[in-house]
């Protein structure tokens, strides 16, 4: 495991934990406030559970005023504040700090205002996601970002990564669905920003918000936007003996001008493990299958089903199934959405990737992948949000095996790093977190990190909120002496690389 | 013409740093109406222009910020895609830098989007004079804050733009506008019950008498549409939107000054003294009105809105909505973040900084 730094220097003694504990006791009844480790236990990682650390002390409010009490009281005593959400997270960004508060915001879990005539929803942080869609299902409205674990991970969270999902390339990320935020800052105080018109006074400080991982403010409600459902979605599933093919055909279905509401892609591994898991009937062997969805009015999705079809048997589909009614469709995106758990049944643990890739590249990123499967002898199974690169490979490891952990890691750096090469991201929706913050070294430029920690330090001058997560200190990246890579501009360009 | 500045523009603000002298950014000079009055020394960006990267297939465009913004659209048209934020120009010169400098939307915009919804990537010198890159070429990326989206509608304070990456769309098969007789308020109610169904819309408006709502998608989306929504099929809608963007349509030559209201959409016809236009199923509504700034102000914050002095005969000294004190104090951190010294366009955007 990588080697976990504090930015800040704990001198905290067990006295002061006592009056800490007093203190939020004050604000919050006292079956609120966590500090016995079995209690602690249930909050030591998040999604990315090859990071655990106990936190000092677990601290569930209910209500606005209380978070901003317990900000005040941590601000004075410079304790840092990790917020947590529903721990659903991949990077560890909702990792606590052992002299720190973890905030949980799961009691925050009311929809607070449904606006039909604006097509807006405020909610409390702690609301899942699909709840969402599920409260204003009645009104023919739904919350269009869909990450694969919209059924556990709550708003909040969504807003602090940035979620993605299958349907972004149509409907956007969260940054692109949500008009409103309250923000309680670190000293405390309450702020808004957005509004619930299309755009607010000043700097975009909404955009901002989204995806900042919890480093400028604690997330206290949400004011979402809602879509209208489109009267027909329909599924195509290509099949195809070689990967490289399904990739063009992902470039030749937009190069259509078709826009798919999902555009996925799954490689042999990843298919085979769908499989057994959901049973859903989907080609066991083939190369790739490519999980086409088109959505509209009934007349739009007829003329792109067909012409669809039409591009996938051009680009050498050797199969391409239709989805004959709404069970069947949902059976296809079943597969696709059970793929981590499926693939997770194939080895005692998975390390997931979220690089993004301009998509011209996906080819040789592949095969590079596979190079690397090969030489660190860890199998690995790709799924692909094909529409907008973001690549998922699925390492399969064993982290009882002596060093097996500290291989994959370093495996799953190295594909970042060829991500950041061919002019993509180490990054797409999961989040820099804990899991990326080396990486973060290869991607920027100290000019670029120190502008990060400008920014941060107008928000949080004494760098209080989620230490150490999302952006590396300079000291870490001069040490680690990374190789920064600029936008695939890499320092001997002439030597081949794939 | 094609030309990378970026080194000689780097070393000009780090010249004004050093003796402390603002600098006035100057694009297309298209939109110095818009904003406080710029001071300062002119600093030239419209010579940093030329598309740097463009993959159809890939729907991204990178460009120089200096470089026409016609010149952007001709480039996506040949290959039967556009802007889909579809930005107005307010003249012949106007830049891409500027136009997201200044955050401008057009028609489009409440159906498919902002400009800030579809930048992916910046590059931009800071106060402190270093050319820095954030975000990228890709449409899905959570490394580091999102600074190239908060560059949008910052007026060029926060730094001097000089490459954008943008997500763009293909064109849609077919688009038609139609018209109708109706008020305001059935307009608004109209708009938005449209709005919350399946429909192809791409843009509506009303200009005080007529609804004016236009549908694009595929050929059998849009002619059902129609029947759905009735009303006369307008001429030359494409013209009719131009000049509505461009603020050429009749409405915007009634004189000054002349307001941007931006509110929740469904927000009721307002009870303010003047003339209005809406857009954007009502979330934008444009006024021409004598009422006192302050009066007009309280009645769109009422309804949770903000209010724009957009053009006016005289130089005002707001013209922004005012921030309640704890997020103006928030905001001038940030700017202080990029630009402690505050050389980059000061008191374009607020007094304050």
């Amino acid at each position: 495991m990588s080697v976990i730094e504090d930015v800040l220097e704990s001198n905290a003694t067990s006295n002061d934990k006592l009056a800490l504990l007093d203190a939020l006791r004050a604000i919050v009844p006292e079956q609120a406030v966590l500090h016995e480790e079995e209690d602690l236990r249930p909050y030591e990682c998040d999604g990315l559970s090859a990071y655990r650390r106990l936190p000092w002390v677990v601290v569930l409010p209910e209500r606005v005023e209380q978070v901003q009490a317990i900000m005040r009281v941590c601000h004075q005593r410079n304790i840092p504040v990790v917020a947590r959400g529903a721990g659903t997270g991949l990077s560890g960004g909702a990792l606590p700090h052992e002299h720190g508060v973890l905030l949980s915001l799961a009691k925050f879990t009311s929809i607070l205002n449904i606006d039909v005539a604006n097509r807006s929803a405020r909610v409390q942080p702690g609301v899942r996601n699909l709840a969402i869609s599920q409260a204003v299902a009645s009104l023919g409205l739904y919350y269009a970002p869909d990450p694969s674990s919209q059924i556990a991970c709550s708003i909040g969270g969504n807003v602090a990564e940035n979620s993605g999902g299958v349907h972004c390339l149509k409907y956007g990320l969260t940054v692109h669905n949500v008009l409103k935020l309250d923000i309680v800052t670190v000293e405390g105080e309450l702020i808004t920003v957005g509004s619930d018109a299309l755009d607010s006074a000043g700097y975009d400080l909404l955009a901002l918000f989204n995806g900042s991982e919890g480093m400028l403010g604690v997330i206290v409600e949400v004011t979402v936007k809602l879509l209208p459902i489109p009267e027909r979605a329909q599924v195509l599933l290509g099949v195809f003996d070689d990967v490289e093919k399904a990739g063009t055909a992902v470039g030749e279905i937009i190069a259509a001008g078709i826009i798919p509401a999902g555009l996925e892609m799954m490689d042999t591994l990843a298919i085979q493990a769908a499989e057994d898991f959901a049973h859903v009937g989907y080609p066991v062997g083939a190369a790739a299958i490519l999980l086409c969805e088109v959505d509209g009015t009934n007349e739009e999705v007829s003329e792109h089903v067909m012409h669809v079809r039409e591009v996938l048997c051009a680009c050498g589909a050797t199969e391409v199934r239709t989805a004959r009614d709404e069970q069947e469709r949902i059976m296809m995106w079943k597969g696709r959405k059970s793929a981590f758990p499926a693939v997770g049944r194939l080895a005692p643990d998975y390390y997931c990737m979220d690089g993004t890739i301009p998509r011209r590249h996906l080819a040789q990123v592949l095969k590079r992948i596979n190079e690397l499967s090969r030489e660190y002898n860890l199998p690995v199974a790709n799924v692909f949000h094909a529409g907008d690169g973001n690549l998922h490979p699925l390492i399969l490891y064993d982290a009882n095996q002596p060093g097996e952990l500290a291989r994959t890691e370093e495996m799953g750096g190295k594909i970042l790093e060829l991500c950041v090469q061919v002019g993509g991201t180490i990054t797409g929706e999961h989040g820099v977190g804990m899991e990326k913050i080396d990486q973060m070294c290869v991607q920027f430029a100290q000019a670029e990190l120190g502008q990060f920690h400008a920014l941060k330090a107008a928000f949080d001058p004494r760098g209080l909120l989620n230490p150490g997560k999302a952006v590396p200190t300079l000291h870490r990246c001069a040490e680690l002496g990374a190789m920064h890579v600029h936008h695939g501009q890499l320092p001997f360009p002439e030597l081949e690389r794939f | 013409m094609h030309n990378d500045l970026t080194s000689q523009l780097a070393a000009q603000v780090r010249d004004a740093l050093a003796r402390a002298a603002p600098l006035r950014i100057v694009g297309g000079g298209t939109k110095p109406f818009l904003g406080r009055e710029g001071a300062g020394e002119a600093l030239e960006v419209s010579g940093h222009r030329g598309i740097v990267n463009y993959h159809p297939a890939e729907l991204v465009l990178s460009a120089r910020a200096g470089t026409p913004l016609a010149e952007v659209e001709a480039v996506l048209a040949e290959q039967g895609q556009m802007l889909p934020f579809e930005p107005p120009h307010y003249g012949d010169r106007a830049t891409l830098g500027g136009t997201i400098a200044c955050g401008l939307s057009g028609p489009a915009r409440a159906y498919r989007g902002a400009a800030r919804d579809f930048v992916l990537g910046v590059s931009l010198i800071n106060g402190r004079g270093e050319a820095l890159r954030f975000g990228g070429e890709v449409m899905k990326n959570v490394a580091g804050y999102d600074v190239s989206r908060l560059q949008v509608g910052a007026m060029g304070t926060l730094g001097v733009l000089l490459d954008i990456s943008l997500k763009v769309l293909p064109c849609t098969a077919r688009q038609l506008t139609l018209v109708q007789e109706r008020d305001a308020q059935e307009s608004i109610t109209l708009m938005n019950e449209w709005a919350g169904r399946p429909l192809p819309l791409s843009a509506t408006c009303h200009d005080g008498a007529r609804l004016y709502v236009r549908l694009s998608g595929a050929e059998s989306a849009i002619n059902a549409a129609h029947q759905r929504i009735g009303g006369e099929l307008l001429n030359d809608g494409a013209a009719f939107w131009r000049r509505v963007s461009e603020q050429q349509h009749d409405f915007f030559q009634q004189g000054r000054p002349l307001w941007r209201m931006s509110l929740p959409a469904a927000t009721p016809v307002l009870d303010v003294a003047g003339l209005c236009f809406m857009e954007w199923g009502g979330a934008q509504r444009w006024m021409v009105s004598d009422v006192p700034a302050e009066q007009l102000r309280r009645v769109v914050t009422e309804h949770g809105g903000h209010a724009t002095l957009f053009r006016a005969d005289e130089q005002s000294a707001v013209r922004f909505h005012p921030l309640p004190a704890a997020l103006l104090a928030l905001q001038a951190r940030v700017k202080a973040a990029f630009d402690p010294k505050g050389i980059l366009n000061p008191g374009r955007l607020y007094a304050e900084f």
